[in-house]
């Protein structure tokens, strides 16, 4: 964007549509405030129920989760099956908000570009704005959810140490870079190629199950041993999902049962990093792939 | 007086791909890419122009002669494959008027959307907002969601926020024939204005009476190269002696 000076005699002769990326959208942050104030508002447009859908949606996601795997398949703790998860229904919404975060922001902001289409085919503008636009809009949809969990959190005993509500933090910002990054990347590849939100669509549903969201860590621990045990953990939305653990489950209970070993001193940097990682290369694509978004829209 | 818009050896391809998924792209490759997956197609061939603060120019050329693509690369829209364009302070686009706005949005939303969309920051949007629903006539229903507009008050709505965005250089694509009779002959009076201002402003249009009334000089494309840059009247004359 040329920039927006009022002294055209001193500006100098600068390329249009050569931007700064993501550091752009930081500079045009009324821009990106007004964007997400739209998806806010159209989202539930027409609806009787309006934003309610975003309690109820994650409602009833959550409660056939805990009588399917909870009560059936017997992952609760309860007097006749000791070896279940304690305050089950706890564990399983702290995973489930984050993974919900996760995928709707993904999935929206892998269709953000193809969607603002009629508007980057016309009008310079930062085009990171559109995927940056729906991860934001995720965090607020995600807030509804998080201040359920909070409550159902202090109903089951919550105690938290500040330490913990700080891994808290750092797992969901290792979870949005990482939707940030992966919807540079697919929502710029989807551009050229619609088979790209296809392609996330699967992704998200492989996410949601390669994650211990609906079971428990150690029985992927003695299923695979160590080594692959390691590249499980890479997942930067595993990680992210037991800093939830750690902090929204672990202080409901009696605290003995067992987190993966060195979750915070190694594997919350490790999240942080592939997360960065992933951001800097969808950063990379986008800017390779947007200087022909206006004419392959 | 300096350059406003300096255009250079510009040149660009358009590839007109008739596939858009995966599949058929890899069963291309795999089969030694035989067959035309794509088709090239020249939109713009060696374009030089410079356009000076100030100057009001207009860009003509039958249909598909390239002038939209070039008002596109002036506005960063598009890249050039080869050659450069540069420009100096704020370009606004006014190509369609209305692309950022949104029908479930009330005007008063879509003002500020499509504000900060052209390049306005909330200070600027706040100052000229009385002005902008005064200039588009919009009057009590800037509260109303823009759906409910008839398309003039839309255009109208549209294009007051265009004019208010204050750029040095202003870009104007097929948008002169908004609303009635009156609100058009206003908003010729506001473009020549802003010339008046020392604003530079390159117009797109097919209507040749209008543009030989804002602008000074015209430059024919055709298929994708300059063929004439001169006088206004001169340059529709020879457009004329094309068909």
């Amino acid at each position: 964007m040329t920039t927006a000076s009022g002294f055209s005699e001193t500006a100098p002769l600068v390329r249009p549509g050569v931007g700064g990326g993501l550091a752009d959208v930081f500079r045009q942050r009324f821009l990106l405030k007004l964007l997400v104030r739209k998806e806010l508002q159209i989202r539930y447009k027409g609806s009787v129920l309006g934003l309610l859908w975003s309690y109820v949606k994650p409602g009833v996601q959550f409660l056939v989760f805990y009588i399917a795997l909870g009560v059936f398949l017997g992952l609760e703790k309860s007097a006749r099956n000791p070896d279940g998860l304690a305050n089950y229904a706890v564990y399983l919404f702290s995973g489930i908000v984050l993974i919900n975060f996760f995928t709707e922001a993904l999935s929206n902001a892998a269709r953000s570009i193809v969607g603002n289409g009629g508007l980057i085919k016309k009008i310079y503008l930062p085009r990171e704005l559109f995927p940056v636009a729906s991860v934001w809009v995720s965090a607020v949809h995600f807030i509804p959810q998080l201040i359920v969990l909070v409550v159902a959190c202090v109903f089951a005993g919550w105690h938290p140490s500040l330490l913990q509500l700080v891994a808290a933090v750092a797992g969901f910002v290792i979870v949005a870079m990482l939707a940030t990054g992966l919807g540079l990347l697919f929502g710029s590849a989807n551009v050229y190629f619609r088979d790209s939100e296809n392609i996330v669509d699967m992704l998200l549903m492989v996410a949601t199950w390669t994650s211990p969201i609906m079971y428990s860590w150690t029985m992927v621990q003695s299923k695979l041993g160590a080594s692959w045990y390691a590249v499980y953990q890479v997942n930067p939305i595993t990680i992210g999902v037991e800093a939830f653990h750690y902090a929204f489950w672990l202080p409901t209970t009696d605290e003995t049962a067992p987190m993966p070993p060195n979750l915070l001193p190694l594997w919350v940097p490790v999240g942080i990093v592939v997360s960065l990682a992933v951001l800097v290369l969808g950063q990379w694509v986008f800017r390779r792939l947007e200087g022909r978004f206006a004419q392959e829209l | 007086m300096s350059v406003a818009i300096e255009v250079q050896k510009l040149n660009k391809q358009f590839v007109l791909r008739h596939t858009r998924s995966l599949k058929e792209a890899i069963v291309w490759l795999v089969t030694g890419r035989k067959g035309d997956i794509s088709k090239k197609f020249h939109a713009l061939h060696n374009v030089d122009l410079e356009i000076q603060q100030g100057e009001t120019v207009a860009l003509l050329g039958l249909n598909g002669s390239g002038k939209s693509t070039l008002l596109k690369h002036i506005s960063g829209v598009m890249l050039p494959d080869s050659g450069s364009v540069r420009t100096r302070g704020r370009v606004a686009g006014l190509i369609e008027v209305g692309a950022g706005f949104h029908h479930d949005l009330s005007g008063r939303e879509n003002v500020y959307l499509n504000g900060a969309i052209l390049g306005m920051t909330e200070a600027q949007i706040d100052e000229q907002f009385d002005s902008i629903v005064e200039f588009s006539e919009i009057g009590e229903f800037i509260d109303t969601e823009v759906r409910f507009y008839s398309s003039g008050m839309y255009l109208r709505l549209a294009f007051s926020v265009a004019v208010h965005t204050d750029p040095e250089v202003f870009l104007v694509d097929e948008i002169l024939a908004v609303g009635d009779e009156p609100f058009q002959r206003k908003c010729l009076a506001r473009i020549k204005e802003l010339s008046a201002a020392g604003k530079t402003l390159v117009v797109v249009s097919h209507d040749l009476e209008l543009v030989s009334r804002i602008c000074d000089r015209g430059v024919v494309l055709k298929h994708g190269n300059v063929v004439f840059d001169g006088a206004i009247d001169e340059a529709v004359a020879q457009l004329r002696s094309q068909v």
